[in-house]
């Protein structure tokens, strides 16, 4: 086994032995990630049948099959390192991380997949009722279904390095809470969690696409769904590698800059 | 710097910007506006170095920069000026070859994990410093048994008292046998029987291993215990390096004679400073340089009884030393 297999495995029994201890808060917030979907899902399927049954190109299956596959990416692409890094600067825990011959990103990143993989069991039988009670319709052409897997992981990919990236802010600033409340308003429109992206105005879309928010959440159901082309879904697949190849440089460079501030001004 | 140090720092110095501003609401509209920002120097520019295998008890009183100069030297904090450089290697670039073998202990922080048992917390020390198996589980053998950790390894670590959860870090911090030990104020907080017990420990550290320690300590015992030499810093700056004996001859102008005599009623005040009188013995406080004088002559003038010469408290030396009493 190499080196960095056995911290991911190591780090992935430590995290694991870690949320058996918090069994009823990653109860509820898995519970939040199943609800708040469905919250939308049942707005929006009375606004489709206030409107005579469909709403800007979703009926009320299409809506249920947009949240319900919104819900897995979402648990999929979900971090929460914005959170937790203006606490281990702030305490100093941040200086142990650095004083390891390891990359600090490696911590969070098992922890993340591995909070994940304890929740699936949670989710999917959450989606399967959902399913079962709203039936959902979408028929994704193969190739769509197949592009659907390197998209999710892309997305996830592109989400981590974005929100890793922004939480680093906290090596400036003391207010990180205020960042992450304008991020995550942005994001919950942008990414398409409140209501599909087509049904926004086309400057927001424009926007959704030009920022990586898109490519983060939204993308991946498009795909799933079956509304795109190949075209659009190789642009998009392309967008999300540019937007990782760009996130991992801005990560590096802040990354950088940040600890130079930490270890200049007091770990 | 001698390639033979494992620690050394030429005129090592940091400084801070703190952005300051009055108490009130004003002060703090104006703030918004503009900053006021004050250079505050923590280290002002301290020089040593250390050999392989010494122990070094680095004092100071609060705000000395101690922790500071430690950071430096563990590679947290990168110096505002001077060199410095650990087992050759210059401690902010933070090099993996350079981690590997240094480690700090903060006995006011953690790095084990809260939730789980510290023996899990190791095996991921384990993985991250690649150390091999069959040495992980002989020094987790020998840290076990020089601590006494045996049942505590299996406990969730929010579950052990602080002496417990204290061992357990400096076993994890220890778990990659770093030669360089940055250790910061390892017993605050712990009961006089489980600080003897963590000194023990970091002697047998240093001798089984031959490893540089750097300790602070607000505990005079633990500076006495375990080290000869002494590094004294005080308002970022170096105020002495040596042997602690020679501190004590350095900064203490005199020696306390205890005398007992047959008649209690004796007057010494002839022969020194009557400091107390308790219990029939007497108290004086005398020049260092004529105690061996005065004691002679109390000896050939008086009927004695008993009679002993000491060195005041280390504590007491540690805070003239401070107060820049020196004489």
């Amino acid at each position: 086994m190499t080196g960095v297999q056995d911290v991911y495995r190591q780090q992935f029994k430590t995290t694991l032995a870690s949320f058996i201890q918090y069994r009823a808060s990653i109860f509820i917030w898995t519970i939040d990630r199943i609800l708040e979907p469905l919250i939308y899902l049942v707005v929006w399927s009375a606004v489709a049948r206030a409107a005579g049954g469909r709403v800007g190109g979703f009926d009320t299956s299409q809506f249920a099959a947009y949240f319900i596959v919104m819900m897995l990416v979402t648990q999929v692409t979900y971090t929460w390192v914005m959170y937790e890094y203006e606490y281990k600067i702030r305490h100093g825990s941040l200086s142990f991380a650095l004083l390891r011959p390891i990359h600090p990103i490696h911590t969070d990143l098992v922890d993340n997949i591995s909070s994940k993989l304890i929740t699936l069991p949670l989710m999917l039988p959450a989606a399967a009722v959902l399913v079962a009670l709203f039936k959902p319709a979408f028929s994704p052409p193969l190739w769509a279904a197949a592009l659907f897997v390197p998209a999710l992981l892309l997305a996830f990919a592109v989400k981590f390095v974005v929100e890793w990236t922004l939480a680093l802010s906290a090596f400036w600033t003391t207010r990180v809470s205020a960042v992450n409340q304008a991020y995550f308003v942005a994001a919950l429109f942008l990414s398409g969690q409140m209501a599909p992206l087509s049904l926004l105005p086309h400057w927001l879309q424009v926007a959704a696409s030009l920022l990586p928010f898109r490519w983060m959440i939204s993308f991946p159901v498009e795909l799933l769904l079956g509304r795109l082309t190949v075209a659009q879904a190789v642009t998009g697949l392309g967008a999300q590698a540019a937007w990782l190849l760009l996130g991992l440089l801005l990560l590096r460079t802040v990354w950088r800059a940040g600890v130079r501030v930490y270890s200049a001004v007091g770990a | 710097m001698k390639s033979s140090d494992a620690i050394s720092a030429r005129d090592l110095r940091k400084s801070f910007f703190v952005t300051e501003r009055e108490s009130g609401v004003g002060a703090a509209l104006a703030s918004l506006v503009r900053r006021r920002r004050e250079e505050v120097t923590a280290v002002a520019g301290i020089s040593f170095t250390l050999k392989p295998g010494e122990i070094v008890g680095f004092l100071g009183p609060n705000g000395a920069g101690k922790t500071t100069t430690l950071k430096m030297l563990s590679g947290l904090l990168h110096p505002s000026g001077g060199e410095v450089s650990v087992l050759g290697h210059v401690p902010w670039k933070r090099e993996k070859a350079f981690l590997r073998q240094i480690t700090l202990v903060m006995g006011q922080r953690n790095q084990l994990v809260w939730d789980i048992p510290a023996a899990d917390s190791f095996e991921l020390n384990r993985a991250i410093y690649r150390i091999p198996g069959s040495d992980f589980r002989s020094t987790v053998g020998e840290l076990t048994e020089l601590l006494e950790l045996g049942p505590l390894l299996r406990k969730p670590v929010r579950n052990l008292s602080l002496g417990e959860r204290m061992k357990c870090e400096l076993a994890a911090a220890l778990l990659h046998r770093p030669q360089v030990v940055f250790l910061d104020e390892p017993t605050i907080g712990l009961d006089v029987t489980m600080q003897r017990r963590i000194r023990g420990f970091i002697a047998q550290y240093n001798q089984r291993f031959g490893a540089t320690v750097l300790l602070t300590s607000h505990y005079m015992a633990d500076v006495e215990a375990l080290c000869r030499r002494v590094i004294v810093i005080h308002h970022g700056r170096l105020l002495f390096d040596g042997e602690l004996a020679t501190l004590v001859d350095r900064f203490t102008a005199h020696k306390t004679i205890v005398v007992k005599l047959e008649d209690e009623q004796t007057d010494l005040r002839a022969y020194g400073e009557v400091i107390s009188r308790q219990e029939g013995a007497v108290t004086l406080r005398v020049p260092r340089e004529q105690t061996p004088r005065v004691t002679g002559r109390i000896l050939a003038d008086l009927p004695v009884i008993d009679l002993t010469v000491e060195d005041p408290p280390i504590e007491e030396v540690i805070e003239r030393v401070f107060a820049g009493e020196a004489s």
